[in-house]
């Protein structure tokens, strides 16, 4: 999640399901875990039955989650950055934060470059022309030492407290009421239950998704979130954390995998165009400590750079060759999902594979996306269902209205297998590993995604071997040392991202010691090298099959202290820790904020009196570092720190401001009303041909947003009875008073149109969708669940995404999936 | 057929013919209904094939002897309006049940309480009717409250139809030589003048 | 649903002498739990209970709420009723949410009712099962129930309802809704342990401003076997009209009451009746008088 890794270090969700049971008070903003993610929403439950937590919820619509809150605030959807802004401003004013913890553990401190500026809503080092930011104001200031320039006193004008302090003053709760449309009263008493928890014994919990991330901001707005949490000091806690409530069964393995077009695994990244120097690619990531005494564990990024090119390319990659860098691709651009449909909208485009992916339903503006797969050449669906992807060539009325002779793209179909069919890892949102396996056997000509793509992988090394080609070497120099050429088995594979030793290991302390030998499983990252001598296909998951076998298939759920951690059951990246920067729990000398709920805590006399870290958790730092040395909690970031400041790390800018969305029901930004350039995402990337598709207030007055139901996974399980018998047909939500304007009454039939197209459903009006006053403009919300299409068992539908505009976040390119402009009319 | 020439003509056979379709209507409903009534009388089911026929009959049942029953109600009512000496007999009606109807009022074709329970019979009929669609599940589902209305209802009128029935029988049964009017169709002029003196005169002009 | 069932049964419907009685719950009667201040409308419930019974509603469409299928029906035992609610006292709108089916009533209507014996039975442990293979389809379980639950199938005629899972049960499994459940808003186990639940959830709910939170049980029908901790206990019908005080409908009461019993003995009566009063009276024959005056008569007109 691109908000959190600019300023933990990490972007996992930082706490775990189970612990939310901890949490003092619990703010759902952003998600709706009660329906998206209903079984680990039990911990909600859970931490009110029993830690007599109060529980929040802020959302447009009074939803599932909100049901059963004690707290509901409305607010306009896309305006989350004012208010947590506006939180921001209230702890500052108020001096409701947790003093030492700020101090100690963030940068707080730190000075700022002299020549960062802000100003209507636009940071130094703007080009409106390209739409991006020269980032080189975006730092703190750095002594002669090469270490950060601090200020203990907080009293320097450029440090980061002052600095942010200024910046969040305009975020008055008047504003916050202008700008979201949330009552001042509900707004302040958020603020507020946020301020209890500015002290050691209490902590609060933010769970979030796409109620924040599908935005042109959405990056900036779970940032926002991020500075609350570590103001009041709930970060690295027991019942805190920032908890980003990850999608799809393994999404998390997805992202963990560097399956993301600018990724590695590990969250090791790819080269861009300009870095065609290994030494550099190196150096730049394997950052130095920017205070003394840090750990800045990405110093080790060599290691695992290393260890996965050598299990890659095996003996193909060597030193001389710099472990092949040269086989990696060095990227132009990123290429994120409206990046490849936009290409692929020029014909840019010949061939396309969708595996366990139905674009045509799931990303934004659909037309759009079905002229892109026609001008395909061929397109592959790997899928164990029909999906509107492997049918968007076919006439299916109203709902998919194309001319198929038109349609030149030859498509294939491959079954493949569901989870249950086969073994493997599922990674949650907690970065627990679980394994599984297989329950049944896969219908008809079904087969593992593995044996697909290795099956597909083998045909091209021995087309390449048969006819050449330009550059046949990453191809036919990937190492493939499987038992099956055609089928790896899941354990292969596993154990390969794990790691093992190619070579015995020799101590580099005392030479007569083998710390492991060839062929061995290392335990963990810490064993990995840099010199070709292991390999790692993920470094993060390293220890999840060592030499003790595999322990992901632990299942031991004893939890001997309570808090939750249940360190035995199966396994967590990173180390299995349970709680990220669990470091932060104690204060600087190593004792427990909390002693009620204890992480972990500095024992002087472990380890024969060298002293170590130990307790209900595995500590996310170095073992026996002591805390003399001042090292901070934040071990990924150079600093050792969490960031107010997030330097470089996004495209924004360093502290979030709010900006409106491109459908925009305003026009203009009510925080920077006489600059048009700072109405929406500044730094967003918007294709030439997709301005004149954004919508206006004056054709399409109300804001649309899309989200999930319980009853239903996305547009697939729409194709299973039971789903389809709980929830058969598509529906849009409308408040009364919308209802009431456009003469509609529940059940009756609406038509939901935006600039991009429109859709038809039955009408859902509700007392839990309230018009609201947005800078004094009265607004509606119009809520669409994305479930229908026109494949399935339940009764066909529009696909919700004809409505939303192809535009996504500046840094992940997520689409605007949740705020847009649409217009009602009775069907 | 006919024993005596002289015997007086009761019933037609059309008549017979509908007052029998009715009483075995009756005696399959009252088999049936008695089954659901009471758990002692379930074994009764089996007579119909069991409980799910026994259920998926009777309503049937009940449909075919309300139409029936319609055609005798046409038939005899008329017959059936209460007069002055009908009230006189029903005054005397305990000497009638101690036996001595000798001396009891002068009668038409039906006496005093064969027009009261024939009036009995009417209500509940028409009761039953009622009642019984209204809690008829394989065709309506109506409103719980007026189902349950019903059910007492029909019960109620049930019960009550089987009393006068068993009333009907027996005094046809006790008063020897009524049977074969609904049998043959006809009775003796002796029964006729001891028992309906007034329809005896009707019929014989013997004034006497 | 279970016919050869190892549970023991406490009560059967149209039996007058005792069922087999011997064994009894000696561990306490059992109860679900449903706290609707938990409860998140996520159907889980509903789709593990057409799991574990195999019952497969059909594909119906979207009436403009959140209820799907709309009602119970013999496929769909359990349905979640969705209910928006403005809190005038608070200003707060309330999303009240219950899962409705089967109460398994300790005095059950429909049992009392039914008119066909072993249909429907009551178990020592407290749930009220129907037999289907008994069941002769009359519908008067339906009549009899004071919360509209058994529905009579189209496709066999036959009464359906929630079991309480009396299968599962009976091997010491809770319910397939329960199992399912994830957020822990149903919760099983004997009806002694569930009322202390339920009072430390209405401790919880009472100290979050929800001063009439209570339980469900009603005594009206002798308490019942699924319980619910209400937010609003002092008015039940909110949740989409769950019934304020439930009991056997009078009429019901008088149906199937002593009025059968008095009803048999006054036609028994009225038949022996007869039969006393024909032999003690002997039959009504026409005088000997008359019956010589017309062979007379009859005489005479055959002369003539
Ligand atoms: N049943 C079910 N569960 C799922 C999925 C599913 O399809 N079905 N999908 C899975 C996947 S892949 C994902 S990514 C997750 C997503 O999980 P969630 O993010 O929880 O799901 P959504 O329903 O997309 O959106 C959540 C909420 O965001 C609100 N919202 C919209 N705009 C705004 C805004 O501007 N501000 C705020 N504060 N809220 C806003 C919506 O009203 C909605 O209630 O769910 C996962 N779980
Ligand atoms: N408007 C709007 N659009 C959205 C969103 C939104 O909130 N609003 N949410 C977005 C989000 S967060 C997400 S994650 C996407 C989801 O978008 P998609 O991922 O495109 O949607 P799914 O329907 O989950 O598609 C997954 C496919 O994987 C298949 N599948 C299941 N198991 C396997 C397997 O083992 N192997 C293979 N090969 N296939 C398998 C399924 O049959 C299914 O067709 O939608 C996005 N689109
Ligand atoms: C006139 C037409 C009648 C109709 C439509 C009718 C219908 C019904 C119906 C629907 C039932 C419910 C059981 C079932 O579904 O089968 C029922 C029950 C019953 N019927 Fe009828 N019925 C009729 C006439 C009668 C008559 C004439 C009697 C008189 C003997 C009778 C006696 C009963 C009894 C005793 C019950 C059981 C009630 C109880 O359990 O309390 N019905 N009838
Ligand atoms: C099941 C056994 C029954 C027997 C043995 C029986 C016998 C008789 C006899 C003997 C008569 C002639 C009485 C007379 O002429 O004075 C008679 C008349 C009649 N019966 Fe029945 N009956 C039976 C059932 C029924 C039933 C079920 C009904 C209707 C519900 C019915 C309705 C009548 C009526 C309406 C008359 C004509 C008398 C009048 O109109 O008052 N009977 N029956
Ligand atoms: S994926 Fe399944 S188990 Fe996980 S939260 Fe959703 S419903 Fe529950
Ligand atoms: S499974 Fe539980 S939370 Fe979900 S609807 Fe049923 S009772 Fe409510
Ligand atoms: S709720 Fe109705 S069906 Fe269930 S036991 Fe009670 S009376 Fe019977
Ligand atoms: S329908 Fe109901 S009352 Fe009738 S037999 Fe079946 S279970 Fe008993
Ligand atoms: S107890 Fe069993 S039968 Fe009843 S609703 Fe739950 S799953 Fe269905
Ligand atoms: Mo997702």
């Amino acid at each position: 999640m691109a908000g959190l890794a600019p300023t933990f270090g990490r972007g996992a969700m930082t706490n775990h399901w189970v612990d939310i049971k901890n949490a003092d008070v619990i703010l759902i903003m952003g998600g709706n875990a009660a329906e998206a993610h209903p079984c680990g929403f039990k911990w909600v439950t859970e931490a009110k039955a029993h830690n007599k937590a109060h529980f929040m919820v802020v959302d447009p619509r009074f939803n599932r989650s909100a049901s059963v809150a004690d707290f509901y605030a409305p607010i306009r959807s896309g305006s989350d950055i004012a208010f947590l802004g506006g939180i921001i401003n209230y702890l500052l004013t108020n001096d409701k934060i947790h003093h030492e913890y700020v101090k100690a553990y963030t940068d707080f401190t730190f000075i700022v470059r002299e020549d960062f500026k802000f100003d209507e809503g636009i940071f130094s080092g703007y080009n409106p022309e390209k739409r991006t930011y020269d980032k080189g104001s975006w730092d703190y200031e750095l002594g002669a030492d090469g270490f950060v320039k601090t200020d203990p006193t907080l009293k320097h004008p450029r440090c980061v407290y002052q600095l942010m302090k200024q910046h969040y003053a305009r975020y008055t709760p008047e504003m916050v009421e202008r700008v979201c449309g949330t009552p001042r009263t509900k707004f302040l008493h958020v603020a507020e239950q946020f301020a209890s928890t500015a002290v050691p014994g209490r902590a609060a919990t933010i769970m979030y998704a796409l109620g924040w991330t599908q935005h042109s901001t959405g990056a900036q707005m779970l940032r926002t979130g991020a500075m609350v949490q570590l103001l009041c000091g709930n970060i690295g806690v027991a019942g805190g954390g920032m908890n980003a409530l990850r999608g799809h069964s393994n999404i998390q393995g997805l992202t963990d995998l560097g399956l993301l077009s600018g990724s590695l695994p590990g969250y090791l990244t790819l080269p861009g165009q300009a870095e065609q120097d290994y030494a550099k690619y190196i150096e730049v990531r394997a950052q130095k400590p920017l205070r003394a005494n840090q750990m800045s564990y990405w110093q080790n990024y060599g290691k695992f750079h290393v260890s996965l090119m050598k299990a890659w390319y095996g003996p193909a990659a060597t030193k001389e060759n710099n472990w092949a860098f040269n086989y990696l691709p060095k990227l132009d651009k990123q290429y994120d999902m409206l990046q490849v449909f936009e290409l692929m909208h020029q014909g840019k485009v010949n061939g396309y594979i969708a595996q366990g992916f139905n674009p045509i339903a799931s990303l934004s503006n659909k037309d759009r996306v079905r002229d892109g797969l026609s001008k395909l050449k061929f397109l592959v669906v790997m899928d164990p269902l029909a999906t509107e992807t492997a049918e968007f060539w076919k006439n299916h009325g109203e709902y998919n209205d194309v001319d198929t002779a038109q349609i030149q793209t030859e498509v294939f179909r491959l079954p493949t297998t569901c989870f249950a069919e086969e073994d493997g890892a599922v990674v949650s949102s907690s970065r627990v590993l679980q394994w599984h396996w297989k329950a049944a056997q896969p219908p008809g000509e079904a087969r593992t995604d593995i044996h697909i793509m290795s099956s597909l992988h083998q045909r091209m090394k021995t087309l390449y071997a048969k006819d050449g080609g330009k550059f046949p070497d990453p191809i036919q120099n990937l190492w493939w040392p499987y038992a099956k050429a055609e089928e790896p088995s899941p354990e292969e594979v596993a154990k390969e991202y794990n790691g093992r030793a190619l070579v015995d290991l020799i101590d580099p302390k005392d030479k007569a010691t083998v710390l492991r030998k060839a062929g061995e499983q290392v335990s963990g990252f810490g064993e990995l090298r840099d010199d070709g001598t292991t390999i790692s296909g993920c470094w993060i998951y390293a220890g999840a099959w060592t030499t003790a076998g595999n322990q992901m298939a632990r299942r031991d759920n004893s939890d001997p202290t309570g808090i939750g951690n249940t360190l035995n059951w199966a396994w967590a990246w990173p180390a299995n820790r349970r709680v990220l920067y669990n470091r932060a729990s104690c204060d600087p000398s190593g004792k427990p904020f909390n002693p009620k709920r204890k992480l972990v805590a500095w024992n002087p006399a472990a380890n024969g009196g060298a002293g170590g870290w130990g307790g209900a958790d595995v500590p996310d730092f170095g073992g026996t570092l002591a805390p003399e040395t001042g090292a901070g909690p934040f071990i990924m970031n150079p600093e050792g720190v969490a960031r107010f400041f997030a330097r470089k790390g996004l495209n924004e800018g360093p502290f979030p401001e709010h900006y409106e969305p491109f459908d925009t029901p305003l026009g203009y930004n009510p925080l920077n009303p006489k600059n048009p350039k700072a109405t929406s995402n500044p730094a967003a990337r918007v294709f030439p041909e997709i301005w004149k598709t954004f919508g206006e207030a004056k054709d399409y007055p109300h804001v649309g947003t899309t989200y999930r139901l319980t009853e239903h996974f996305h547009y697939w399980t729409k194709h299973a009875v039971l789903n389809a018998i709980t929830q058969p047909e598509q529906f849009v939500e409308i408040g009364e008073a919308l209802a009431k304007e456009v003469g509609v009454k529940t059940g009756e039939r609406i038509r939901v149109s935006s600039k991009r197209g429109h859709i038809v459903a039955v009408a859902l009006v509700t007392k839990r969708i309230k018009p609201m006053q947005v800078d004094g403009k009265p607004l509606h919300h119009v809520g669409i669940p994305i479930h229908w299409g026109f494949t399935g068992v339940t009764k066909k539908g529009y696909l919700a995404n004809t409505l939303t505009p192809f535009v996504g976040d500046g840094n992940t390119n997520t689409p605007e999936f949740k705020t847009f402009l649409v217009k009602v009319e009775k069907a | 057929m006919q024993r005596n020439p002289r015997d007086l003509q009761r019933y037609t056979a059309s008549e017979r013919a509908n007052h029998w379709a009715v009483g075995i209507c009756f005696i399959l409903l009252a088999l049936s209904g008695l089954a659901f009534f009471h758990p002692a009388f379930f074994p009764l089911t089996q007579l119909f094939g069991g409980g799910p026929w026994t259920r998926i009959l009777h309503p049937y049942i009940g449909l075919l002897m309300s139409a029936g029953f319609v055609m005798m109600f046409l038939r005899f009512w008329r017959l059936n309006v209460i007069e002055a000496r009908d009230k006189e007999w029903l005054k005397n009606v305990r000497k009638m049940v101690d036996g001595n109807d000798h001396d009891m009022p002068e009668q038409g074709k039906y006496n005093g309480g064969q027009k009261v329970l024939f009036w009995g019979l009417v209500i509940c009929m028409a009761l039953l009717l009622i009642s019984g669609v209204l809690m008829w599940r394989a065709w309506f589902n109506l409103p719980v409250t007026l189902v349950r209305l019903a059910s007492v209802l029909h019960a109620v009128a049930a019960v009550g139809m089987i009393g006068l029935i068993i009333l009907h029988v027996y005094a046809a049964i006790w008063t020897r030589g009524t049977i074969r009017a609904m049998l043959y169709g006809t009775v003796t002029r002796a029964w006729a003048k001891q028992h309906h003196r007034g329809w005896y005169r009707e019929q014989t002009g013997d004034n006497r | 649903m279970s016919s050869l069932q190892s549970l023991d049964i406490r009560r059967r419907s149209a039996t007058t002498t005792p069922s087999p009685s011997i064994r009894e719950a000696h561990s306490g009667e059992v109860a679900k739990l449903i706290d609707v201040s938990k409860c998140i409308g996520c159907k889980a419930c509903q789709t593990a209970c057409m799991e574990w019974n195999d019952l497969r509603e059909e594909v119906g469409s979207n009436h403009g709420v959140y209820d799907n299928p709309m009602d119970l029906t013999e496929h769909s035992w359990t349905v979640m009723r969705f209910t928006e609610y403005e809190n005038t006292a608070t200003g707060n709108l309330e999303w009240l949410i219950r899962k409705d089916g089967c109460m398994h009533c300790a005095d059950p209507g429909c049992l009392k009712a039914c008119p066909s014996p072993g249909a429907i039975v009551q178990y020592a442990n407290g749930i009220v099962d129907f037999q289907e293979e008994h069941c002769i389809g009359c519908g008067y379980c339906v009549t009899g129930c004071p919360f509209d639950v058994p529905r009579i199938s189209t496709k066999d005629k036959k009464a359906y309802k929630c079991t309480l899972c009396s299968d599962r049960v009976a091997v010491g499994q809770e319910p397939a809704c329960v199992k399912t459940c994830p957020t822990g808003a149903i919760m099983f186990g004997t009806k002694d342990a569930m009322k202390d639940q339920a009072a430390e959830r209405i401790e919880d709910l009472k100290s979050r401003g929800f001063e009439k939170a209570g339980l469900y049980d009603p005594l009206g029908v002798g308490g019942t076997h699924v319980m619910y901790v209400l937010h609003h206990a002092d008015q039940p019908s909110l949740y989409a009209g769950l019934p304020n005080e439930p009991k056997i409908s009078p009429m019901v009461s008088l149906w199937k009451g002593v009025a059968k019993p008095l009803a048999m003995f006054a036609l028994g009566a009225a038949a022996l009746g007869g039969l006393f009063h024909f032999i003690t009276k002997g039959p009504n024959e026409v005088s000997k008088e008359l019956e010589d005056e017309m062979e007379r008569e009859d005489q005479k007109a055959k002369e003539a």
